[in-house]
Order: structure tokens, then sequence, then C-alpha cells
């Protein structure tokens, strides 16, 4: 037998007994019910299922739970401070940049973290989010809002509003 | 159920790696974990990622340890500034989530035949390390590959780095994928140049090009038809007629035989004349 596996989520350490074979996504739905993370294609292009490893974005259906032993993991619910939302949430919501909502969890772990990095400010802020947010797939929306709500993110986030 | 082990530090993943020659070598998983939960479950899984990573730029060259990232390849400043067309290339490897996970080694090792980090290192007339615990060896990059998915890799072996030496003074690299988005979307012809340039002629051709063969190749007669030519439009379009002895473009999903051979002959085309252009 291998030993359970500990995976720090949203800041709190989780033991899981899982195979380290099942997929990050599986661990995080089904084992520990956080269900805002989506699964869209399983097959690592949509980025639905996008989470935080060690800060970076990731798919997690394209990690096993082998790989995120001792590791930390931020998921759509970790990313706000209590009532706090993020600031990529906030604009997401004010600026309507959601529609049918399977991307979206995805769109905001992406989003919070290149924004979170210094990402998507300046004259080229638009076409940054373009590339950054280019594994992000929505079928819905045409992606101007999501776009225009990243972009005030990021200036949310220069300006020091949480 | 499946055995997982987590090496230390890189000498420890080479001794478990002989020790345990049929588990599954696992670095950022991105290709390997496609669709993990239909696959057979391995034995054992090997995971060797942040193992061998790493940029190290001096006077010979680039040394890009087989655990680097394709983000980390796509930002690094240093590679950038004398080998723009590896970033360039990393920047289209899938997108931010599969960079950040993808490493080089990875690409190499599942020598996909659409891998889109390995024409351009065709085109750099890379150097491949491996080790094992018999010891460590080099294989250039061009006999790396030795037919569809299969490569000269040992059973008991590792990639550890990859190696590129600096070009010639004078020469124009070039790098273009082509496929239905810039992101995500499987390439349907890759090509990349190196073309030395001395006193107005072609010296030195190398075009490394993907998707178009079982493996990702050298164009050997476009090479040949560039070499110690000027680069001129009539020499262009020689070496795309060339390219048509080189490689064996197969109708899929993503495109045709009859598409991909015209495109790559327009690529390696376009090469040429930029490289004349660059000359001015």
């Amino acid at each position: 037998m291998t030993a359970p596996l500990t995976i720090t989520v949203n800041g709190q350490p989780r033991t899981v007994a899982a195979s380290p074979w099942r997929r990050l996504l599986d661990v995080l739905r089904e084992d520990l019910g956080l269900t805002g993370t989506k699964e869209g294609c399983g097959e690592g292009e949509c980025g639905a299922c996008t989470v935080l490893l060690d800060g970076a974005p990731v798919c997690s259906c394209l990690v096993v739970a082998g790989q995120a032993d001792g590791r930390a993991v931020t998921t759509v619910e970790g990313l706000a401070d209590g009532p706090l939302l993020h600031a990529v949430q906030r604009e997401l919501v004010a600026r309507g940049g959601a529609q049918c909502g399977i991307c979206t969890p995805g769109i905001a772990v992406c989003a919070a973290a290149v924004v979170d990095a210094g990402a998507c400010k300046g004259g080229d802020a638009r076409a940054q989010v373009r590339e950054l947010l280019a594994g992000n797939i929505c079928r819905c929306t045409g992606y101007q809002l999501i776009v225009d709500a990243i972009v005030a993110a990021a200036a949310d986030v220069e300006r020091g509003q949480p | 159920m499946t055995a997982y082990l987590r090496p230390t530090d890189d000498a420890h993943a080479i001794a478990l790696r002989a020790a345990h020659a049929d588990y599954l070598v696992l670095a950022g998983g991105t290709d390997l974990l496609v669709a993990a939960h239909h696959k057979p479950v391995p034995v054992g899984i090997l995971d060797i990622a942040g193992r061998f990573a790493g940029i190290t730029v001096d006077a010979a060259g680039a040394r890009i340890g087989a655990g680097t990232s394709w983000r980390a390849i796509a930002t690094s400043a240093e590679l950038a500034a004398t080998w723009p067309i590896l970033p360039a290339a990393a920047r289209e490897v899938g997108a931010l989530q599969i960079q950040t996970r993808g490493t080089i080694g990875g690409n190499l090792a599942t020598s996909s035949p659409v891998g889109d980090g390995l024409p351009v290192l065709l085109a750099l007339d890379a150097t491949i390390h491996l080790a094992s615990v018999r010891g460590a060896r080099t294989v250039p990059y061009h006999q790396f590959c030795t037919g569809y998915r299969t490569t000269a890799l040992g059973a008991d072996e590792l990639i550890t780095a990859v190696t590129v030496p600096r070009p010639a003074p004078g020469t124009y690299l070039g790098w273009r994928k082509v496929g239905t988005r810039a992101a995500q979307s499987i390439s349907k012809v890759m090509a990349a140049c190196a073309l030395e340039i001395v006193d107005g002629r072609i010296a030195t051709a190398r075009f490394g090009v993907g998707a178009v063969a079982a493996r990702p190749i050298r164009a050997a007669a476009a090479e040949a038809a560039a070499t110690g030519q000027p680069p001129t439009a009539a020499v262009a379009a020689a070496v795309a007629a060339a390219l048509r002895h080189d490689i064996t473009p197969i109708d899929d999903v993503r495109s045709t035989a009859a598409y991909r051979l015209e495109v790559a002959g327009n690529l390696l085309a376009r090469f040429v004349t930029n490289a004349g252009r660059t000359q001015g």
C-alpha cells in the first residue's frame, strides 16, 4: 500500500487515501467535494479545470494525485478572502464576464494567477490577456467581456485595490 | 496500488530508473496524462518533475536541463538574446497551463511527430544528454528520434539536458508553426531553420520540420538545395521543390497531405527569402 497523500488545498492540509494515478481533478471534485473546478475536455485543451499547483496554473485533468502530494493547490473556492472576492472575480461579476459558467472557474483561477504576478497591464494589456488566457476556452461569450474584466482586475490590483 | 517514487536529487532519479525500468517516468505529464483515467494503470510512477531543471548559458552555448518547463524557456531573456526561435517555439506550446508543466525533456522523450519544441532543436543542431547508472552519453538530436514515437533512449536512461551551440555570426534563425489557432491546437505543419550566410551565400543550411513525417526530421534534400546558393527567390523555390523528397505528410483529422506539402514548402521558401532580406 502507498501512504495516504497530503495536499494543502486552499491553505488547509488535506489527507486523501487516493491512488497516486487518480487525476487531481477527481480528487478535488469527488474526494474533497470541491466542485467549483469543472471538467470540460479532460485532455488539457479547454482550461476549465485550471487550478494553481504551487502557485502556477495547471490543468488538473493533466496532474495525477501523486504529483500533488506535499504540494499546495488553490482552486476557485480559495480565491476569495472570506466574503471579499478576488479582484478578478469581482470584475467578472461586475462586467458580466460569464455566460453558462462552465469555463468561469478556470478563467478566474488562471486570470488571478497572471494578474497577481503583475501581468495584463499597460498598452498591450488586452494582448497579454489573449496570450496568457489562450488556454481557457469559452464557447458562449465571445471573450470581450472576459478580457474587459481581467484588464480591469489587473488595474485594480495595481492600484492596491483587493 | 501503483507505487510512486519521487527522487530526492538527480543522481537518485538515475538510480531509481535503473532499479525500476518498468515504471512510467513522469515529468510534467502534459502528454502522458492526457485521458489518464482511460489508460492502463502503471505498475509504478517515477516522478522526476523538477529534476534536471535550469538554463545556463556560456561561451560555447546554452544548456537546458531536461526538466526545464516551456514557460521557463519562453521567458528566458538569455535564450531570447541568442536563440530567439527557442522562446518563440516555447510560447506556442499549448498555452500557459501546458507551458507551466510541460518540459523540453518530456517533448523529447514522448517524441511526437507534432512535438512543438522539436523542429527548432533540429535547426539549432542540438545535442541530447542522457544518463544512467552505466554512465553519461550524448546523442546528436538528428539521430535521437528513430521512428514514430521511438528514440535512442535506453530503458535505464533518463534525458538530463539539451545543449545548443551558439549560431555562427550571420546565421538567420526562423520558426513558424501553422495550426488552426495559435494556442492549444495541434500543429498542421511546423518548420525551423538555421541558415548561415557567408559572403552572400548560404554556407550551412539546417531545416527542421514537424508534422510532415513519422518523426521530426531534418530536410536533407532541401538543405542540399540551399547550400552554397545565394538566398534568392529562385533558390527559395528550388528548396521548396526539393523538400518533396524529404517529407511524407499524411491526410488526417487536422489537415491533408497536399496542404502540408504545399505549406511546408512555402515555409522553407519564406525562410530563404527572409534570410536574403536580413542580409540586405
